[in-house]
């Protein structure tokens, strides 16, 4: 059973989202670090980089795998935690404190393609 | 458990230039009976070395025995089964290797005049065309190494095309999400924006998914077929019409076309370029690093844009190489590829025939049929149907049980067997993707599924056996298992 905080946003494709008075910060989720196993790197995208949603904020590759990190609004990236580039066990180790960047999105509110904790347990199946 | 046909290698694990001392015995080069000469006179002291080289003073019976130890360090089809999916390890006939040592093959130079070399010119252009008439198209290129860099030729020519009709524009290329690695990686290379098209609940391209994602900036769409899944692409007439009709070309990966010799050809699919791996297909020892050849045929629209030089045929019947081609890509390889394991191929293909290709595809599909029906048993089917040449398993249901599927890969040496692809396709959990081809035979294949079964049986009972697999045995099972995390995080490239 993974973690799953009440108080953040999922996407589909595994990333958690905290709202942060008018930006996102955006990572991986608890069950996907798991999936994934130890991480070996991480890439993030660049502070000022703009985005659609659906578009690529980082790269990770595990011992088993590569997977991309999406965003889930259309927005410009305002921060990028290039820490996680040198210490990827991070991502694994704590995995809602290790966010990829924090993204200001270009509409107001909250998106509508997004699930609240109970949906994405469900989704996950747990 | 299996019995090994292994040698005990020897536990020294010294390096060869840590090897030797003095030994003067067992040389066989006879003393030296011609007057020596004085090297500072004939060269000046500033050319000479101050130090020996450190080459190791070895006898030849001690340089055979390091090499001969150490390929019994390592596995491979001709030690056991080698079922690693959507690799085709089958057996390599030894005839080829006398075929590819003829000194007219082996010991011609890439740069000696065209004149002097129309022989082996001559089995290139005969092979280029028993590869068309296999595939469906009407040229091929023999420069691409291998797979991979088969794509990225192919996928240059779907590029130069676009752009010589003006619509540059297209920059879009669509990969299914169960594709190989290498063609998002390739098609990036090449400077495409990559587009994942879901696969549906059966395994196959979702075709809703497809069309959403075609528009007028659709290059084309990269497709194996059979799919990673092992599972034929049964829409694939609709989706070649779809492509196209949105002005995309259709790129067919080879990596499985051993499923379809002679039943079917990619060029009938629809298909406009196709790349083969005729290191894995068409028969040559592959896996330890090369050399791999990976011809790339196109349709006919596609052949000004070959690679440079191309392969003509003279009015005189004689063969050389063009090296004028204005819409060419452009040279993508030195010299003429990997030519010795084109002889190879070629050798392959005759020494088969058309009959006996259609056999090596039936007898592929039906081996790996063979595996599914015993192992379905013991192991989850996700995608539930009959496979073509390979299928994928998951270990869902041990991975509840507490041992992952690296664990039952790393057991599985224990037993004898290089273990099957882990952890693809991306779209299955605990994925492993199993194809033994037609060369495995009847008592190789139940080996294989009395080690998996019994394997399931240890999860329930002795978990500890998988989790520390494998065991070293001093034979067959030579170190226990790496720490993968830290060969890829902190890797020792050089002490």
């Amino acid at each position: 059973m993974s973690n799953i905080p009440n108080d953040l946003l999922y996407a589909k494709s595994h990333e958690w989202i905290k709202l942060d008075g008018d930006t996102f910060l955006i990572g991986i989720t608890d069950h996907a670090q798991c999936e994934l196993g130890d991480l070996v790197f991480a890439e993030v995208a660049a502070v000022g980089k703009v985005l659609k949603a659906g578009q690529v904020i980082g790269s990770i590759e595990s011992v088993k795998t590569a997977s991309d990190i999406y965003s889930p609004v259309d927005g410009e990236v305002i921060e990028s935690n290039s820490t996680l580039g040198d210490k990827p066990e991070q991502i694994n180790e704590d995995p809602y404190a290790s966010w990829f960047i924090r993204i200001r999105p270009a509409q107001p509110g909250i998106p509508t393609n997004l699930l609240d904790a109970a949906g994405y347990k469900a989704m996950i199946g747990e | 458990m299996r019995q090994s046909s292994f040698q005990t290698p020897d536990p020294d694990t010294r390096l060869i230039l840590e090897k030797g001392g003095t030994h003067f015995a067992n040389r066989l080069i006879a003393p030296l009976d011609t007057p020596t000469i004085d090297f500072q006179t004939w060269f000046g002291l500033a050319n000479l070395r101050a130090e020996k080289p450190a080459i190791p003073d070895l006898a030849e019976p001690e340089v055979v025995r390091h090499y001969t130890v150490l390929s019994q360090k390592n596995f491979g089809v001709d030690t056991g089964p080698y079922p690693l999916g959507s690799c085709t390890m089958k057996y390599n006939p030894k005839v080829h290797e006398t075929l590819a040592a003829l000194p007219g093959f082996a010991n011609v130079h890439p740069l000696q005049p065209d004149a002097t070399a129309q022989g082996n010119l001559a089995l290139m252009a005969d092979l280029e065309k028993h590869l068309c008439a296999i595939c469906g198209v009407d040229r091929f290129t023999f420069q691409p190494s291998a797979g991979a860099h088969g794509e990225w030729t192919g996928l240059l020519m779907i590029k130069a095309y676009h752009d010589s009709r003006g619509e540059g524009y297209r920059n879009v290329m669509l990969v299914p999400d169960s594709a190989h690695g290498t063609n998002p990686a390739s098609a990036a290379m090449v400077g495409y924006e990559i587009r994942q098209i879901a696969s549906g609940p059966d395994g196959m391209v979702d075709l809703n998914a497809l069309e959403a994602a075609l528009d007028e900036r659709c290059a084309g769409l990269m497709l194996t077929n059979p799919n990673t899944l092992g599972l034929f692409e049964k829409n694939i007439g609709r989706i070649a019409a779809l492509v196209h009709h949105a002005g995309g070309q259709l790129y067919y990966d080879g990596a499985n076309i051993n499923a379809i010799l002679l039943q079917t050809r990619p060029g009938d699919m629809g298909f406009d370029v196709v790349h083969l791996n005729l290191h894995k297909s068409f028969s040559t020892p592959h896996g330890g690093g090369g050399p791999g050849s990976g011809p790339v045929g196109v349709k006919a629209h596609l052949a000004p844009f070959l690679p440079a030089p191309d392969l003509m045929k003279n009015p005189t019947g004689s063969y050389s190489l063009e090296y004028e081609r204005p819409l060419s890509v452009g040279r993508v390889r030195s010299f003429n590829g990997s030519f010795l394991v084109l002889v190879r191929a070629y050798a392959y293909i005759l020494a088969n025939g058309a009959m006996g290709l259609r056999e090596v595809s039936q007898a592929s599909v039906a081996n790996a049929n063979y595996l599914l029906a015993h192992l379905r048993k013991a192991y989850d089917l996700p995608f539930d149907q009959p496979c073509l040449h390979e299928f994928v398993l998951s270990g869902s249901r041990q991975k509840e049980l507490g041992c992952s599927t690296m664990d039952i890969a790393k057991r599985l040496i224990d037993y004898g067997f290089h273990p099957p692809t882990v952890y693809f396709p991306l779209i299955v959990k605990e994925a492993m993707m199993i194809e033994p081809t037609e060369t495995e035979t009847q008592e190789g294949l139940d080996g294989f599924v009395e080690a998996m079964l019994a394997i399931a049986e240890e999860v329930k009972n002795t978990p500890e056996l998988l989790h520390n697999a494998p065991h070293p045995n001093g034979h067959t099972v030579p170190i226990s298992r790496p720490d993968e995390l830290r060969a890829a995080k902190d890797p020792v490239l050089r002490v």
